[in-house]
C-alpha cells in the first residue's frame, strides 16, 4: 500500500475490561462497536466494510444493521486484526467501500456465548499433537522454547524480567488488570504450569472487546479525532502445529511479515518511537525483538535485562502493560492495536512523549500466524 | 484423544501400528518430509514413496505439564519434539524416563517406542536410546 494512504479516525476497546460475566461474546463486539462509532462520530449506516474474527462478519453486519460491500472474515488467531487492517487499506484504495469497521471481542474468562475449544481427531493436530496431552497454549506455545533457551543461553530469570519490566508498564494503566509491582523471585515462584513456564510468564484470561474504524487519509481529517495513519502493513503464515515450525529459535511468520512492513513503510528500526509485540507469554517479545530485526538473534534477553523496553527506556514495548498485566481475552491482537493508536493520538496512559511512529505486531495461534502494522500521527 | 487415520496418514497409523515408523520420501528431489501428504512439500512432486524410518532421534524441546489433561493421569508429563535421524520433527511424549529437567536433556538420543492404544492405533512414544 502507500504510505499515509488510509487512517484509523474510530478506535475504542469496550467499556469494561477483565470480568464482564453478564455480557455475551457478540454482545463484546457491539459494545466496542458502538464505542467505537462514538469516537468517529459515525453511525451504522456509514459503514460500507466489516472485518471480524472469532464470529462471522456475517454476524457482526447484521447485528449492528451494516449493509457492507466489503467483508473480511479471515480468522488466523490473534493477529487476525492486524490482518483485517492490511486488507481494510487495500480494499478502500481499491475503491471496494469507504469505511471499514474491525471489531473484537471474547469472552475469554466468563465463556458465556462463546465456542468451545477442540480440534477435530481427524485434522493434523488432531492426528499429530492432541494424542500427545497437549491441552491449551500455555503446553503448545511454549514448545519451542527450551531449544531457544539452550541455542542463545537464556535462563528462566531472563524469561520472569520480560513479566517484571510489563508489569512496570502496568502499574501506569488504571485499566490493567495486574497493577502491583512483581520480582523476577516472585516469577520464578510463582505456580508452575508447564515447566519452564510458570503462571506469571502465561497471559491473564480476561473478557473484553475493541474496535477500529479505517477510512482514506483524505476524508480523515474531516473526522473528530486526530488521524492515525498507517505507514505499512505486512502478514504471513506459517503452519497449524508448533511442532512443525521450520527454526524452533525463531518465527519464519514473524520474519517475514515484520520485513514486509518496514520495507513498505521505508522506516528504520531507529526511527520507531514504540513497539507493540503480541506477549501470549513472556517468550514473545523475546522473539519478537529479533525477528523484527530490532536486535540480532540471541540479543534480546540482553536488551530487556538492559531495560531498553522499560519506562525511560529508548524502546518502550508493551506500554498498556501487554498481555501478561493488561488483558487478553484470547485474541490479544486487538488490544496492541488500540494501545498504538493511543499513543499516536497522545492519549495513552502511559504516554510516550512525542512518539511519532508506533510498530504493532502480532502473532496468531503458536507461531502460525502473523501481522505488522506501522502506525504515525504525522500526515 | 486418538487420532483418526485420513487417507493421506493412514500409512503412518498403519505402521505405528505393525511396529513401524513409516516417513515420506520424495523419488524426485529426495527429501523426507512429515506429517504425511500425497506429495513432496519441498518440489510439489506427486512422486513420493514410504519408507521404514531407523526410529532413531533426540531429543529436541520439550515442556513438562504441571496441569495434566484428564486422560493423561495426574503426575506431570512431557509434551515433547524430537528430530528424527531422517530430518523431519514430531511430537511426542517419553516413557522410560522421569518426567523431570534432570532427566530430560536436550539433544539426548532416543528411541521409539510403540504404546497400544487400541487395535488400530499405537502412538509413536519415544524412550532413551539404549546402548
Amino acid at each position: 500500500m502507500k504510505p499515509k494512504s488510509i487512517a484509523v479516525v474510530g478506535a475504542a476497546e469496550t467499556t469494561r475490561l477483565g470480568k464482564i460475566p453478564d455480557v455475551s461474546v457478540i454482545g463484546l463486539h457491539a459494545d466496542a462497536a458502538l464505542n467505537a462509532m462514538k469516537d468517529a462520530g459515525l453511525k451504522p449506516s456509514d459503514i460500507d466494510g466489516v472485518a471480524t474474527a472469532g464470529i462471522s462478519p456475517v454476524e457482526l453486519a447484521h447485528y449492528l444493521g451494516i449493509t457492507p460491500t466489503y467483508a473480511d472474515g479471515t480468522s488466523v488467531g490473534g493477529c487476525s486484526f492486524m490482518l483485517h487492517v492490511r486488507h481494510a487499506a487495500a480494499a478502500i484504495n481499491e475503491g471496494l467501500c469507504k469505511t471499514v469497521l474491525i471489531t473484537h471481542g471474547e469472552s475469554g474468562r466468563s465463556r458465556v456465548g462463546a465456542g468451545g475449544f477442540g480440534r477435530a481427531p481427524s485434522s493434523l493436530m488432531g492426528q499429530f499433537e492432541m494424542p500427545y496431552g497437549v491441552t491449551s497454549p500455555p503446553t503448545m506455545f511454549t514448545i519451542p522454547v527450551l531449544r531457544y533457551m539452550k541455542t542463545y543461553g537464556v535462563s528462566e530469570a531472563d524469561l520472569a524480567n520480560v513479566a517484571v519490566i510489563q508489569r512496570e508498564w502496568a502499574a501506569k494503566n488504571p485499566r490493567a488488570s495486574f497493577k502491583d509491582p512483581i520480582t523476577v523471585d516472585d516469577v520464578l515462584n510463582s505456580p508452575m504450569i508447564a515447566w519452564p513456564f510458570r503462571m506469571l510468564m502465561c497471559c491473564l484470561v480476561t473478557d473484553g472487546g475493541g474496535a477500529l474504524i479505517l477510512t482514506s487519509a483524505e476524508r480523515a481529517k474531516d473526522f473528530p479525532q486526530k488521524p492515525v495513519y498507517i505507514l505499512g502493513t505486512g502478514e504471513s503464515v506459517e503452519t497449524p502445529m508448533v511442532s512443525q515450525m521450520e527454526d524452533f529459535t525463531s518465527s519464519k511468520a514473524f520474519r517475514v511479515s515484520g520485513k514486509k512492513a518496514f520495507d513498505e513503510s521505508g522506516i528504520t528500526h531507529a526511527d520507531v518511537d514504540h513497539l507493540m509485540i503480541y506477549d501470549a507469554f513472556a517468550h514473545l517479545p523475546l522473539y519478537g525483538l529479533e525477528d523484527l530485526g530490532f536486535v540480532k538473534p540471541g540479543e534480546a534477553k540482553d536488551f530487556i535485562n538492559e531495560r531498553n523496553t522499560a519506562i525511560g527506556g529508548k524502546l518502550p514495548l508493551n506500554t498498556n502493560g501487554g498481555g501478561l498485566s493488561y488483558m487478553h481475552s484470547g485474541m490479544y491482537g486487538m488490544y496492541a492495536l488500540q494501545e498504538s493508536v493511543r499513543q499516536m493520538r497522545g492519549t495513552a496512559a502511559a504516554q510516550i512523549d512525542g512518539a511519532k511512529i508506533s510498530v504493532s505486531h502480532g502473532v496468531g495461534g503458536m507461531f502460525a500466524a502473523s501481522g505488522t502494522v506501522i502506525f504515525t500521527n504525522e500526515s | 484423544m486418538l487420532p483418526e487415520p485420513t487417507p493421506e496418514t493412514r500409512h503412518f497409523w498403519e505402521g505405528c501400528r505393525d511396529g513401524e515408523l513409516r516417513l515420506q520420501r520424495c523419488t524426485d528431489c529426495k527429501h523426507t518430509y512429515f506429517p504425511p501428504r500425497a506429495f513432496c512439500p519441498k518440489c510439489a512432486s506427486r512422486e513420493v514413496e514410504v519408507y521404514k524410518a531407523s526410529g532413531k532421534a533426540i531429543l529436541y524441546s520439550y515442556v513438562i505439564n504441571h496441569r495434566p489433561r484428564p486422560d493423561m493421569g495426574t503426575e506431570p508429563y512431557a509434551i515433547a519434539v524430537v528430530q528424527l535421524d531422517e530430518g523431519p520433527r514430531m511430537m511426542t511424549n517419553i516413557v522410560g524416563c522421569p518426567q523431570t529437567p534432570e532427566a530430560l536433556v536436550l539433544d539426548m538420543p532416543m528411541q521409539v517406542h510403540f504404546a497400544k492404544q487400541t487395535d488400530e492405533i499405537s502412538l509413536p512414544l519415544f524412550e532413551p536410546a539404549k546402548g
